[in-house]
């Protein structure tokens, strides 16, 4: 008799993603990867790459971009896109907004949770059955209690109250036309397993994620980046009256929307001073830095029930 | 430089108890004392207490979940919460105690190896202790930490500590659970923060572990499963139609080891078709392996062309196990829908589906008497022995030599809902 060791933490992590990632695979007939650049659905490609080559991964990426993202990223995201040899969909907020489906309030109105119009809009183009997303359960309470696969009804809607049970490592990603399954496979993982699990794997980042310069002002507590250079080559975020600039040494702990994601005051460049710095920190990952989860105690529920991640 | 570890494992444990036990208190009090509560969550409960009259900090205030469970003020469904030692990472699966959640306290067990089972210190063991230490032996858990709770409301007597370890040891030789499990017993305050994570100096009589020592040395559930090799397939790999033609013949079979271990040259059979093969290579991500064991996620090549497909199962050659058309398990019902014999489900096997009828009901366990009823139907909840016919074989074991290749869930067709999780016997 072999004497088994245990698997270490991370290994057990991605062994549990690769059998989520096989399970979409197996179960699902047009699934698709939502892949913004940021930092967990790397590690989902990652973990892709480990669950299928030598073969092509078994469904496309797609990523819904807001026209309002750090052109860094999605610099990253195509050139990630292209290493990989893996076709990538873009669908845009804008596209929505020339449509009609999208109305914004006011023109700097956060263009975050109109996501879920166009992810709606394109799951409906392609006929996708699944989307497998980056979200964490350590991210946000309302995320505490949601399934590896979690069911949308036909208009996107997730209803807390009726999920369906998700027992062992038996799930249910069935669906009828016009519904779709959100899976997880990172659910299981902290903010700490996925910087470890960067630096482990060696995995290259957008810069914005590493310490750097940048003018921001200090607005309602947050620090907020201003005049941010987007793809289009104009500048979004411009200073109010009375807020003064300050160059400051930032880094972007999670990466997203420009309008609602805030950097940290950091000089963690690389992977390895961000373990360190993620393990003392005194504030989640969303606390200081997603200005559209301080609305309300129940902000990221509100939107999950909308149709978003 | 870096001062966390890499290769420290990983604790899957649930919580049992109602409220009243302090359930939440004890989540809160593990995630605080192991600091894993950051300074804006903290706030943000400290604001909650206030504006709730409170005048400490409610530690049960970090383990409130969704916007219809505050407003009510209970736990409805199953929340994840995580925590990290430094040596051990956990996943806490917290499920609601009372009755009417039996499905939900099933579900969190499902993934579980070690169990806390919260008593209230003034209250003994009561019909819901009962009620949780079956359902934890039911879903198979190896170890039960019985905890002794609110030890500060009884002056953290020895005496009224001992009566209920007394009391749970009858009970528990009654059912046959104390022979079968590991079972720890311990007396504390989550309020007070006794005997957690920290020892304090109210209980000198104690000498025992502390609970974050059990939960440290537990076993992880993958060191002491079954040493028979199971392996579903979930996938093939076959990228004929690849730029690179050292690929044509490429024929990777993808799946996660569920018991055992394989290693190359091993000689294995495929189910439902018994091939013979023998085990050319094991891939993980770029690694070549030379061996893999319980709980990895790898792809298996085989020496021979075998037509295999997603469902299969590899096994090794001369294993006991072979297809069946026919199974019998305790099945708890999940679903508002109650179980219709005259309808046809599917139920889902590892890997693998088949369509199933139910054969015959042998009875329903009352969980809080432990008694067997008869019965003909099956409401939300309910516990029963159930023989189910089967139009594809599965290739069974019973649940308690094989956790998973032991269970199955019943799905309805109509609605895709996943309506019960079987244990086979």
């Amino acid at each position: 008799m072999t004497i088994k060791q245990p698997l270490s933490h991370l290994d057990w992590l991605e062994s549990e993603a690769i059998y989520i990632l096989r399970e979409v695979a197996g179960q699902c007939s047009n699934p698709v990867l939502l892949f913004s650049g940021g930092k967990d659905s790397l590690c989902i490609l990652r973990l892709a790459e480990k669950a299928f080559r030598p073969g092509k991964f078994p469904f496309p990426l797609m990523h819904i971009d807001t026209g309002h993202n750090y052109k860094e990223v999605i610099a990253f995201r195509d050139q990630r896109a292209a290493e990989l040899g893996e076709r990538l969909i873009v669908r845009s907020v804008e596209d929505s907004m020339k449509r009609g489906t999208v109305v914004l309030k006011s023109a700097d109105e956060s263009r975050n949770k109109h996501q879920s119009v166009t992810l709606l809009e394109a799951i409906e183009e392609f006929g996708f059955d699944c989307c497998i997303g980056g979200a964490r359960r350590d991210e946000e309470k309302a995320r505490a209690k949601e399934r590896i696969m979690s069911f949308r009804d036909e208009f996107g809607q997730w209803d807390p109250k009726n999920q369906r049970p998700e027992l062992w490592n038996l799930y249910n990603a069935r669906s009828h036309k016009g519904e779709n399954i959100r899976a997880f496979p990172i659910s299981n993982w902290t903010e700490m397993d996925v910087w470890q699990y960067i630096e482990r794997e060696n995995l290259a980042l957008p810069s914005i994620y590493f310490a750097h310069q940048r003018d921001v002002v200090m607005r309602g507590g947050s620090i907020v980046p201003v005049n941010v250079p987007l793809v289009s080559g104009e500048l979004t975020n411009p200073v109010k009256a009375g807020e003064e600039i300050i160059n400051m040494q930032v880094r972007f702990r999670t990466v997203g929307d420009i309008s609602c994601t805030a950097p940290v005051i950091s000089d963690a460049d690389n992977v390895s001073k961000i373990v360190l710095e993620t393990a003392t920190s005194t504030i989640t990952e969303r606390g200081a830095t997603r200005l559209d989860d301080q609305t309300s105690d129940a902000s990221m529920e509100q939107r999950k029930k909308e149709g978003y991640f | 430089m870096s001062n966390t570890t890499h290769n420290d494992s990983l604790l899957r444990f649930m919580t049992c108890g109602s409220v009243d036990d302090g359930k939440s208190t004890l989540i809160g009090r593990l995630l605080f004392d192991t600091k894993t509560i950051l300074a804006d969550t903290l706030t943000q409960i400290s604001n909650t207490s206030k504006k709730r009259g409170m005048e400490a900090v409610d530690l049960s205030l970090l383990t409130d979940g969704l916007q219809a469970e505050r407003e009510q003020g209970i736990t409805i469904d199953v929340a994840y919460r995580y925590f990290s030692t430094g040596t051990r990472k956990y996943i806490i699966a917290d499920a609601p105690g009372h009755e009417q959640y039996t499905r939900n306290m099933v579900t969190a067990a499902s993934t579980a190896n070690l169990a806390i089972i919260l008593i209230d210190a003034r209250r003994g063991v009561l019909t819901q202790t009962r009620r949780h230490s079956y359902l934890a032996h039911l879903v198979g858990i190896q170890h039960i930490v019985v905890a002794v709770n609110k030890m500060d409301l009884v002056n953290y007597d020895q005496a009224a500590y001992d009566k209920i370890c007394a009391d749970y040891l009858t009970f528990a030789n009654e059912i046959g659970f104390a022979q079968a499990r590991d079972i720890k017993f311990l007396p504390m305050s989550a309020l007070a923060g006794d005997m957690l994570v920290d020892r304090l100096e109210n209980m000198p009589w104690y000498t025992g572990e502390t609970l974050l020592e059990i939960l440290e040395s537990a076993p992880a559930a993958h060191t002491e499963g079954n040493e028979e090799f199971r392996f579903p397939v979930q996938f093939v790999c076959r990228p004929h139609a690849s730029a690179d033609a050292d690929l044509h013949d490429f024929r990777g079979f993808m799946g996660r080891i569920e018991s055992g271990n394989i290693a190359v040259g091993d000689a294995v059979t495929v189910l439902p078709n018994g091939y013979q093969s023998k085990v050319k290579a094991i891939q993980l991500g770029e690694a070549q392996l030379q061996s893999a064991q319980t709980e990895q996620s790898v792809t298996l090549l085989l020496e021979d062309e075998i037509d295999t497909s997603r469902g299969d199962m590899i096994v090794k050659t001369g294993s006991n196990i072979a297809p069946v058309k026919q199974i019998e398990a305790f099945v708890c019902w999940l679903s508002e829908t109650p179980l219709s014999p005259a309808r046809t489900y599917v139920i889902r096997h590892t890997s693998r589906e088949s369509k199933a009828k139910v054969g015959a009901i042998a009875y329903k366990v009352d969980v809080n008497t432990l008694e067997q009823q008869a019965t003909t139907d099956l409401k939300m909840n309910d516990i029963a022995r159930i023989t189910f016919k089967l139009a594809q074989p599965l290739m069974v074991d019973s649940y308690n030599t094989n956790r998973a290749t032991g269970a199955f869930i019943v799905i309805d067709e109509s609605t895709n809902n996943t309506v019960g999780a079987g244990m086979i016997v």
